[in-house]
């Protein structure tokens, strides 16, 4: 456990070195540094998670990082089970993350591609700072980290005016919810007189009403839909496609996006004596699964898919959140950190292959160009969309069941939204993979380098495996590793959360077994309808458009938000302009004017200097002795 | 001699002096006058210390109070004739350039 | 009418006197050698206050150096004619009562003062070179150095601005 404050040190340290020597080193030289440090992270992780195995849980206080009267907030690292998980999963997807980032980017200038890596590693070091914090205040130093590494990545070609955009819209929609954590922040401070996780838990329940700590965790979910991009802020998230395909994969699917739900998954006590709260996270996440769900339905885009994909899932995390399984979100977050960074970066390698070709219209019949991005990415379709045994249908299983446990409502609506992954999935699996090749026939699309596809095979095993730590009671005894191990974390919050009536087992295997049945039946339905997927001019009508144009949000934001704040800031432009200007200047003028008189009185005349001294020696001595 | 005799013929040399840098416009002059003005305080001083070696001495007729006074005029006139030197240099530096020694044409602070 | 008394108010009417030609001669020249007449009237107070060192060393420095520097300057640049323009009325009489405010406003400001004798005639040899000397070259050594240093500095300074 002694290791842990080195794990973020590494990242810093490549950022450091990456950042600073950029225009010197090689980039081989790079690679080697920002990829090696993040793999001896890794290594230290797998001790650090050793460690906590055996039971050495605890906080690390490096230094007193603000002191103020009776508040004492050190900088602290905590290491505890749901830590070391987060670890596993950032650094070592950061690995393969980077590894095939070497390739990926090896096209840019050598300075540019030292900056790539710079930001990559200050992006993981934000990202543990964020994970391993032992109070809400380091937790809120990393949180900002990850918001400016990710504003930097996505606008990383910043050559490009829409990028810029992009980059912008994705710091200031996490701006929004940054400001909704700092409050939260701040709330507790004033309620608990601290702002550490042990100091605060070991006050509840008792020192706090329910209404006070209905508003904090709402504070701090405001905090977590900016994160990750839950209604109504999701709109950052599928424009924070256009940083690198990497980027995507490591910030804007694996890791911060889900930064939202560690954190809940971190205060799960305090949300858990929240009951609206709790409802208010069920209800938001299951309305942004279904929502982007559909979006995602009639995206071109090959990334734009993947990302509406992404705000799905994190609905379901906050679905399972908000139904108090806490273990199955962390679960899920975990396996779909393993086949969405698999997806990502196998459209990564079909966006190399395609020479910067993103719209999937172009693709068509890349199976026979490129295996192993076929097979890989086909097993996490099948992952993603919840096919036993591959890990996606553990993950989402155990959420659905703990929906169906709180409310069957939430269940048939979560099992809508798995349909529709099921569908979009193979949508674009049969578009790209299937069929004949649509696109330009002189560019034959090739496999890409080893450096790229061992990332998309070691990403693929885990995919079909990972969910295997987590088989649910039904198929075995003590067979959810992970709940046992996360279950000294979650287990006051789940005390205190009123137990559902688990369903028996009979109404579990009826469950799985529809569900499994329809998703097959979409699979086969998707399948059949993209394989044979030729371009048509028509565009499309009614409701396809509608959801092609992504609902209108963006336009609808546009309207009701952007508009009336330029129409308000030119309105206090005009009056900034006209009435607070002239005023000042007003003030200036009528100065000058005033000074521009007083000046003749200097004279300049060396005579007339001393008669003013004199006469004013004359009135000092008639002040100082006749007063 | 009441010791305020003293004080008034300082002041109205003081004040004389005064009046002659108010009143003229030649540099040397107006110089002079400060000198005279230097010369008031001096003689001030010197019947300070007396007025004070005269009342200490009534009890202790060695003593050495007022000697303090006396050097103090010494300096007076050391640094007074520092002065003069650099301020004549400076008048006479003043007159190659404008052939003048008016005050009036002094009036360069202006701008 | 002691005698002291006779040559103390003697001495002030010549040094008043003088100082008032001072100012109102034409000729700078006229201005100076009144100047010098005053300086004298005042050696001789100091010499009424048994202060004999500084009436000689007034005597030697200011009548005998820094006036004849004067006087040289006044020759060198030709200055003795009466061609001084003069100030306007305006500023010549408020000149003229400025000073004289001041004059009466310090008066008036001491009026309250406690008279104090000044015994011109009483014991004593503190203004002697034997007294003075040993104080100067004891207690006031440093200073004394020191301006030795500031007439070196301001003889440079005049050479440098006389060179110019």
């Amino acid at each position: 456990m002694s290791l842990a404050p080195y794990i973020p040190l590494l990242p810093l340290a490549g950022f450091l070195i990456n950042g600073i020597f950029r225009k010197q080193l090689s980039k081989t030289l790079t690679g080697i540094i920002g990829s090696g440090t993040i793999l001896i992270a890794f290594a230290l992780s797998v001790m650090v998670f050793n460690d906590v195995s055996a039971g050495n849980t605890g906080d690390i206080v490096l230094f007193d990082f603000i002191s103020v009267a009776d508040l004492h907030i050190p900088f602290a690292f905590k290491i505890d089970q749901l830590t070391s998980i987060f670890l596993l999963i950032i650094t070592g997807v950061g690995f393969l993350i980077h590894v095939y980032s070497t390739s990926y980017m090896h096209e840019e200038s050598n300075d540019h591609f030292a900056r790539y890596f710079a930001y990559l590693n200050l992006f993981v070091f934000s990202m543990l700072l964020l994970v391993m914090g032992a109070n809400y205040v380091i937790m809120f130093i990393g949180w900002e980290g990850v918001g400016l590494c990710s504003y930097l990545l996505i606008g990383y070609w910043f050559g490009n005016t829409a990028y810029n955009n992009a980059a912008k819209k994705a710091f200031i929609m996490n701006r929004i919810g940054d400001l909704g954590f700092l409050v939260a922040v701040f709330w507790m401070m004033q309620t608990f007189g601290a702002v550490g996780f042990d100091e605060i838990f070991a006050q509840l329940p008792g020192e706090a009403s329910t209404a006070t700590l209905t508003g904090i965790t709402l504070c701090l979910f405001v905090g977590a839909m900016g994160k990750s991009a839950q209604i109504p802020l999701y709109t950052w998230l599928p424009d924070a496609m256009a940083g690198p395909t990497p980027v995507s994969a490591l910030i804007h699917a694996a890791t911060m996006v889900t930064a939202g739900i560690y954190m809940i998954a971190r205060s799960n006590l305090m949300y858990a004596l929240a009951p609206t709260t709790m409802m208010v996270v069920a209800i938001i996440g299951l309305s942004t699964a279904i929502f982007a769900g559909t979006i995602a339905l009639k995206q071109y885009d090959i990334k734009k898919v993947l990302a509406y994909s992404t705000v799905s899932q994190l609905g379901y995390m906050f679905l399972g959140l908000g139904v108090g399984a806490f273990t199955g979100a962390v679960f899920h977050v975990m396996t779909h950190a393993f086949f969405k960074a698999l997806l990502f970066l196998g459209a990564g390698s079909i966006i190399h292959a395609m020479h910067h070709q993103q719209d999937m219209r172009q693709y068509g019949g890349l199976r026979k160009y490129m295996p192993i991005t076929h097979i890989t990415m086909l097993l996490a379709c099948l992952a993603i969309a919840g096919i036993p045994p591959f890990s996606g249908f553990f993950s989402k299983d155990e959420i659905l069941v703990a929906a169906y446990a709180a409310n069957p409502v939430y269940y048939y609506v979560g099992l809508v939204g798995a349909l529709l992954t099921a569908f979009y999935m193979f949508r674009l699996y049969g578009m790209t993979f299937l069929g004949n090749f649509r696109g330009d026939t002189h560019h034959v699309p090739h496999e890409s380098p080893a450096a790229m596809t061992v990332p998309l095979i070691i990403l693929a095993i885990l995919s079909v495996a990972g969910g295997l730590i987590g088989i649910p009671e039904l198929f075995a005894e003590n067979g959810h590793k992970l709940q046992q191990f996360l279950a000294p974390v979650f287990a006051k919050g789940e005390q205190q959360i009123a137990q559902h009536a688990h369903p028996s087992h009979s109404t579990e295997w009826m469950m799985i077994a529809v569900s499994v049945t329809l998703i097959l039946l979409v699979i086969i339905f998707a399948i059949n309808k993209y394989r044979k997927y030729q371009h048509t001019k028509d565009a499309n009508t009614g409701f396809a458009s509608v959801l092609e144009n992504k609902w209108y949000v963006d336009e609808l934001y546009d309207a009701v938000i952007v508009k009336p704040l330029i129409a308000l800031g030119n309105l206090f432009n005009r009056m900034d302009t006209g009435v607070v200007d002239k005023l000042v200047n007003g003030v200036g003028r009528a100065v000058q004017y005033g000074s521009r008189q007083m000046r003749l009185v200097q004279s300049g005349n060396v005579g007339n200097y001393v008669l003013l001294m004199v006469i004013a020696i004359i009135l000092l001595i008639r002040l100082v002795f006749y007063s | 001699m009441p010791i305020d005799y003293y004080i008034y013929l300082s002041v109205i040399l003081f004040s004389i002096g005064v009046t002659g840098v108010l009143t003229r416009r030649n540099a040397i002059i107006v110089f002079m006058c400060i000198e005279l003005m230097l010369n008031a305080v001096n003689l001030l001083l010197v019947a300070f210390s007396k007025m004070h070696h005269a009342r200490a001495a009534v009890s202790d007729a060695a003593t050495s109070i007022g000697t303090d006074g006396q050097l103090f005029v010494f300096f007076i006139m050391v640094v007074a004739a520092a002065e003069v030197s650099v301020g004549l240099a400076i008048i006479v530096m003043m007159y190659r350039n404008v052939h003048n020694v008016d005050i009036n044409f002094l009036n360069r602070l202006k701008n | 009418m002691s005698t002291t008394e006779i040559i103390f108010w003697f001495l002030s009417a010549l040094a008043i006197f003088s100082a008032i030609m001072v100012i109102t001669r034409k000729n700078p020249v006229f201005s100076v050698l009144y100047l010098i007449v005053t300086f004298f009237a005042i050696s001789g107070h100091y010499i009424l206050m048994n202060a004999q060192f500084l009436a000689i060393v007034n005597i030697i420095v200011y009548a005998g150096a820094i006036m004849v520097l004067f006087l040289f300057v006044l020759m060198l640049m030709n200055l003795n004619k009466e061609g001084e323009p003069r100030k306007n009325r305006y500023l010549l009489w408020s000149g003229v009562i400025a000073g004289g405010m001041l004059m009466i406003v310090i008066i008036a400001a001491l009026q309250t003062s406690k008279p104090e004798i000044v015994d011109s005639f009483s014991k004593g040899d503190i203004g002697l070179i034997q007294n003075l000397g040993m104080a100067l070259f004891k207690e006031y050594v440093v200073p004394f150095e020191i301006s030795s240093i500031l007439f070196l500095s301001a003889m440079v300074g005049a050479v440098v601005i006389g060179k110019k």
